[in-house]
């Protein structure tokens, strides 16, 4: 398993955000991803925990597109990964994204 | 219609109660995850794989526990184990009209061992203790990894089981018998074969489920609610004579059917004309065709 970290600053926090979002299971080829909003002083933090070793480069490069659709401020997103392709990576949290932001729990 | 069989554990959840009424108890923004999954390098769930918490079921006071079978199969390990260990000795102490297991589970998660055992156990005995304070404790069996193992047991051990066809209720599961016993004693892979002996059917047949239902998160909710009100008043008879029959009628199932090698053979002892085609009815028909035939 492999913890890795990322950090994005210049996003707009959500005006006024659920408690928290959670999507998906931490199943074999899936993940789950938890959205809380959180006094960061500006930053949207992303903690990954991931069953697959050596692919943080990866991540960096789809979470840099996650965030340029989603620039979002004041929020940590935790996930638990199972393996995920970076497709559903990017799926699942446009799906978190947006039901954090729209204020709908998924 | 909303497939109880396709939902995700918090999808039925939220369901089957009344709209917006479940609290969530140790909800996964605490991160109370299983602390064995961690030393063996292995990634957690924020709530290990079952929600636990309180609700309204058409205005009925309920705890409820979901378990994900998309997570490590809705093995029970430690905390799981005690999230509904602890759900159910609430129930001792809030008295609510009753509690909802919508069971999803290959049982004790092997990863945590003695743990996970010792966790099944205390959730069997917090089972009966609800029972015997005149709670009634209903089982819901419709996903997709069905419910085997010592959550098979508990199971069992409640007022009553709800199935769907497609549900599947049993202790050892199909692959741990191929495993064990060997493919030509029992083919896993053969679906027709895996559902005739352990599904919803077969099940209700036997007698072991309550109410089969469809396929959807609303006709299992109608089951729940028709069963807690019929449970409720007057409460099971747990004395030691009614057990002592209970244990009759298993030992002359057994005389019955003891020597049947497939499910077909059974219904047809049953009385079912052309057992070989319940497996293609749809719940309505079929519950038409073996209207008084159950065992």
């Amino acid at each position: 398993m492999e913890i890795l970290t990322f950090e994005y600053r210049g996003g707009q926090p959500v005006a006024s955000p659920p408690p928290s979002v959670l999507v998906g299971v931490v199943g074999s080829g899936n993940l789950e991803v938890l959205v809380e909003p959180a006094p960061l002083g500006g930053l949207c933090r992303i903690e990954v925990q991931t069953a697959a070793v050596g692919f943080g480069a990866t991540w960096q490069a789809v979470l840099d597109d996650v965030f340029a659709r989603h620039p979002l401020a004041d929020i940590r997103i935790s996930i638990n990964d199972v393996g995920a392709t970076p497709a559903v990576v990017g799926l699942r949290l446009d799906q978190a994204l947006d039901a954090f932001a729209g204020g709908a729990q998924a | 219609m909303s497939s109880y069989y396709e939902n995700s554990a918090r999808g039925r959840l939220a369901g089957l109660l009344d709209p917006g009424s479940l609290v969530e108890i140790l909800p996964p923004t605490e991160r109370v995850v299983s602390p064995h999954l961690r030393q063996l390098d292995t990634p957690a769930a924020f709530d290990d794989g079952i929600v636990v918490g309180e609700g309204r079921l058409a205005g009925r006071r309920v705890l409820a526990a979901a378990q994900e079978g998309g997570f490590m199969g809705g093995a029970v390990g430690e905390v799981h184990g005690a999230k509904l260990t602890g759900l159910l000795e609430r129930a001792l102490d809030t008295r609510p009209d009753g509690v909802l297991l919508l069971v999803e589970s290959g049982g004790v998660r092997l990863h945590e061992a003695n743990a996970g055992l010792i966790a099944v156990s205390e959730v069997m005995r917090a089972v009966l203790a609800v029972r015997a304070s005149g709670i009634p404790v209903i089982v819901l069996d419709g996903g997709t990894f069905g419910c085997f193992g010592g959550m098979g047991i508990v199971s069992r051990l409640c007022d009553a089981v709800v199935m769907s066809e497609e549900g599947r209720l049993g202790l050892s599961g199909p692959e741990v018998i191929e495993t064990t016993m060997g493919v030509e004693e029992f083919d896993s892979r053969d679906r027709a074969l895996v559902w005739r002996t352990v599904g919803g059917k077969h099940r209700y047949l036997l007698g072991e489920a309550t109410t089969l239902v469809e396929d959807d998160v609303a006709a299992f909710r109608a089951a729940a609610l028709s069963l807690l009100d019929q449970l409720s008043d007057p409460g099971p008879d747990l004395s030691l004579a009614a057990l002592e029959a209970e244990h009759a009628v298993l030992g002359s199932r057994l005389e019955r059917f003891g020597d049947c090698g497939d499910a077909l053979d059974i219904w047809e002892r049953l009385g079912v004309e052309e057992p070989e085609k319940l497996p293609i009815l749809d719940t309505a028909d079929f519950l038409a065709t073996v209207r008084d035939r159950r065992a």
